[in-house]
């Protein structure tokens, strides 16, 4: 019984709060606080580890994160592709590989902002709490490509139905009942990081400049809007 | 033909005297603030000497600018469009604050503080990024007056294709020579730094051309940085966004000089708007090396001429910033005497700052303990100068000293004929040989020598109005303004949330 409503609290009422915090406040905050979406980046204050650090951690965490939503969006097509055993491996090996790459540059980030003391100097609690969140469920997600393998042939059979459920308004936590306490950490754990994304460094990703490479290099504001255009 | 009106500025080099009350009047406005205490949006430099950052003319280095290869259009050297996706996580080129210098204050309390003991307390250097002590090495103008030149001023990048000679004879004692170089943002005609922000946060002002950085866009990429080639743009490392000098504008759209400008004891700073056919700067962006300095005065257009004025009026310039355009000294400088050029243009940004470059020291024929006065000319040849032709060449002619020997050569044709006019012990003819030498008219030369020498305030700053009163009133609701008083809803640069 208690199992039950704990399960119901983690799986259907947490990811409510935490995309309901995470849209209303990454808004809000843009609206409000638009001067506060930076990146903030460090690499002024420390350019000598910075590169080895940032630089496999994006490049890491960006590959893992579209892996997350291919198996999400497209789950019949991946599993057509796992369908040829060497398909799968390839898959398996690119995304543990990946995974780790974020791991060493999420380890490398944190070191450095903790043996740098020009770096310290901007590095807030909020960062802290949020490099340990990101630590554990990085460590999570590794582990479990090693302790549970094929993880891109059951995430699309039991964690896809379930992420839909919850975007459709109708929550089925039956798809969750059996998986280990690894794996449920790390569901829960990414709820709890988008839900905290609103009020931390994280918000630079909606921010990612896009319209550069279409743009003319040039960019003049006119005041007489209206009557003459840059 | 688009003709735009740009505020822009001439710095006199002969004129300056190294004081640096510029730089302080700048700090004291804009970047007396946490973030911003390295940074000085406007600062004077040794010549030669490596500046600040240290070495910044050296793109090898920090790859600023435009770069040209070829017959290929010219291209972004830190990070174009092709390089900025893959090189937005760790900008390849940013320097970091070990390229300007760490910021130090003193640790005052210890004054009183200390503990009894045998020796007098001191306040020590403690860094103002982590309050820890520090160990000052570099400083905004640590090779000033040639300090330490074996170390800064030999590795000046404008030493290239001067002979082993003229390097020696620049730091042997007895011709020992220097000057100084102010620097602010030169709110370029082709910035690198506009076109390379990834976010779009950088911006030409239209109706005035001052390149700005817009607090609320910008997210810290740090292309800017990289990319400017005269490092006038500047990462602050508290809030997270990129800052740079704003020509005052607030100073100016009420009618007064920038506060660099205002304070400026040698009186060398003159600004004024200039109009300019933005058609054609991508065309002169591209032009070969020696033709850059003439290729920006042809984007230069003569707000005489009654085409142009008709030009301009249906290009919606404002009548009052036509006739401020008629009476800028920067016009007279640069399009009518040619006496200012513009820094580096070989990085390709179009700078809108020019500087009429100095004169070396006035010397006497010293023989034993007789100065000699009647030697072959009172002024030296400007070929026998202190400063060898080829290093004003490297700074301020893209390395060809046609448009540098031009500037000098009409300063020393002036110096000639005021000397026979005021002192009268050269006689007519000569001053007359030298003015025709220098392509100079007496009126030209009497204008120059009271430009230069006798100028007020008015003369020096002819500032255009900026109709910032008639611009409100298009994008805002006046009553919502004046509620405001002007302000919109201000809040404080914080860093994150």
């Amino acid at each position: 019984m208690n199992q039950h409503f704990f399960d119901q609290f983690l799986f259907i009422a947490l990811p409510y709060v935490c995309l309901f915090t995470f849209f209303l406040m990454t808004i809000y905050r843009y609206r409000v606080q638009s001067f506060s979406y930076s990146s903030l980046s460090s690499q002024f204050l420390e350019n000598k580890n910075h590169f080895w650090a940032v630089v496999p951690f994006h490049y890491g965490i960006l590959t893992v994160i579209v892996g997350h939503l291919i198996a999400f969006s497209i789950p019949r097509s991946l599993l057509a592709w796992n369908s040829v055993p060497w398909r799968l491996y390839v898959l398996e090996v690119t995304a543990l590989a990946f995974g780790i790459l974020t791991l060493i540059g999420l380890v490398g980030v944190i070191v450095r902002r903790a043996t740098s003391t020009k770096v310290r100097k901007v590095t807030t609690v909020v960062d802290w709490v949020l490099f340990g969140m990101l630590l554990v469920q990085v460590v999570t997600g590794v582990s479990q490509a090693l302790l549970y393998p094929w993880g891109s042939a059951w995430f699309a059979t039991s964690l896809t139905p379930y992420l839909w459920s919850i975007l459709k308004l109708s929550p089925d936590i039956s798809y969750l009942a059996a998986m280990p306490w690894l794996i449920k950490l790390h569901i829960v754990l990414a709820f709890l990081i988008i839900g905290f994304f609103p009020f931390t460094r994280l918000v630079h990703v909606l921010v990612v400049p896009n319209p550069y490479l279409w743009r003319k290099p040039q960019v003049v504001r006119w005041y007489r809007r209206g009557v003459k255009k840059g | 033909m688009n003709i735009r009106s740009q505020v822009s500025m001439v710095f006199h080099l002969d004129k300056c005297i190294g004081c640096h009350t510029c730089s302080i009047a700048c700090k004291n406005v804009w970047t007396d603030r946490k973030g911003a205490e390295y940074m000085w949006w406007n600062n004077v430099e040794t010549k030669p000497g490596t500046g600040y950052p240290t070495k910044w003319e050296d793109q090898d280095q920090y790859h600023g600018g435009w770069e040209k290869k070829g017959d290929r259009p010219i291209n972004i050297r830190s990070t174009g469009k092709a390089r900025v996706v893959p090189n937005i996580f760790h900008n390849p080129y940013m320097p970091s604050m070990d390229d300007y210098y760490e910021p130090w204050t003193y640790d005052y309390q210890n004054l009183f503080n200390a503990k009894e003991g045998a020796d007098q307390p001191i306040a020590k250097p403690i860094s103002m990024i982590t309050g820890e002590d520090i160990k000052v090495e570099a400083g905004p103008n640590w090779d000033d007056d040639l300090g330490g030149s074996p170390i800064y001023a030999a590795n000046d990048p404008n030493l290239e294709g001067l002979t082993e000679e003229q390097r020696l004879q620049l730091s042997s004692v007895e011709r020992l020579v220097f000057f100084y170089l102010p620097r602010i943002c030169n709110h370029c005609l082709n910035p690198c730094c506009v076109a390379s922000c990834p976010s779009g946060a950088l911006y030409k002002r239209g109706e005035d051309g001052i390149v700005l950085i817009d607090q609320k866009r910008c997210r810290a990429w740090r292309s800017c940085v990289a990319a400017c080639p005269y490092k006038k743009t500047y990462f602050n490392w508290f809030t997270g966004k990129s800052e740079k000098c704003i020509l005052c504008y607030p100073r100016l759209e009420t009618g007064q000089a920038p506060a660099c400008f205002h304070s400026c004891v040698g009186r060398i700073r003159y600004l004024g708007v200039l109009l300019y056919d933005a058609d054609r700067i991508e065309e002169v962006a591209n032009l070969p090396d020696d033709q850059l300095v003439e290729g920006q005065r042809s984007l230069i257009l003569n707000p005489f001429d009654p085409e142009i004025i008709r030009k301009a009026q249906s290009a919606g310039i404002p009548d009052g910033v036509i006739e401020s355009a008629q009476r800028s000294p920067v016009y007279k400088f640069v399009m009518e005497w040619k006496l200012a050029l513009p820094p580096h243009i070989e990085y390709r940004t179009l700078p809108m700052l020019f500087y009429v470059p100095p004169m070396s020291p006035v010397m006497a024929d010293v023989n034993g303990d007789l100065a000699n006065h009647a030697m072959d000319g009172l002024f030296h040849s400007i070929d026998a100068a202190r400063v060898p032709m080829q290093y004003l060449a490297n700074l301020l002619g893209a390395g060809n000293e046609g448009a540098v020997r031009y500037a000098l050569g009409k300063q020393l044709a002036v110096r000639w004929h005021r000397r026979a006019e005021t002192v009268g012990d050269i006689d007519r003819a000569t001053a007359d040989r030298y003015l025709r030498e220098a392509n100079c008219t007496i009126e030209e030369a009497d204008e120059i020598y009271r430009l230069t020498s006798l100028c007020t305030f008015e003369d020096r700053f002819v500032i255009p109005p900026m109709y910032r009163e008639q611009a409100i009133e298009m994008i805002r609701e006046p009553h919502e303004q004046k509620a405001e008083t002007g302000f919109g809803f201000v809040g404080g640069p914080r860093r994150g949330l």
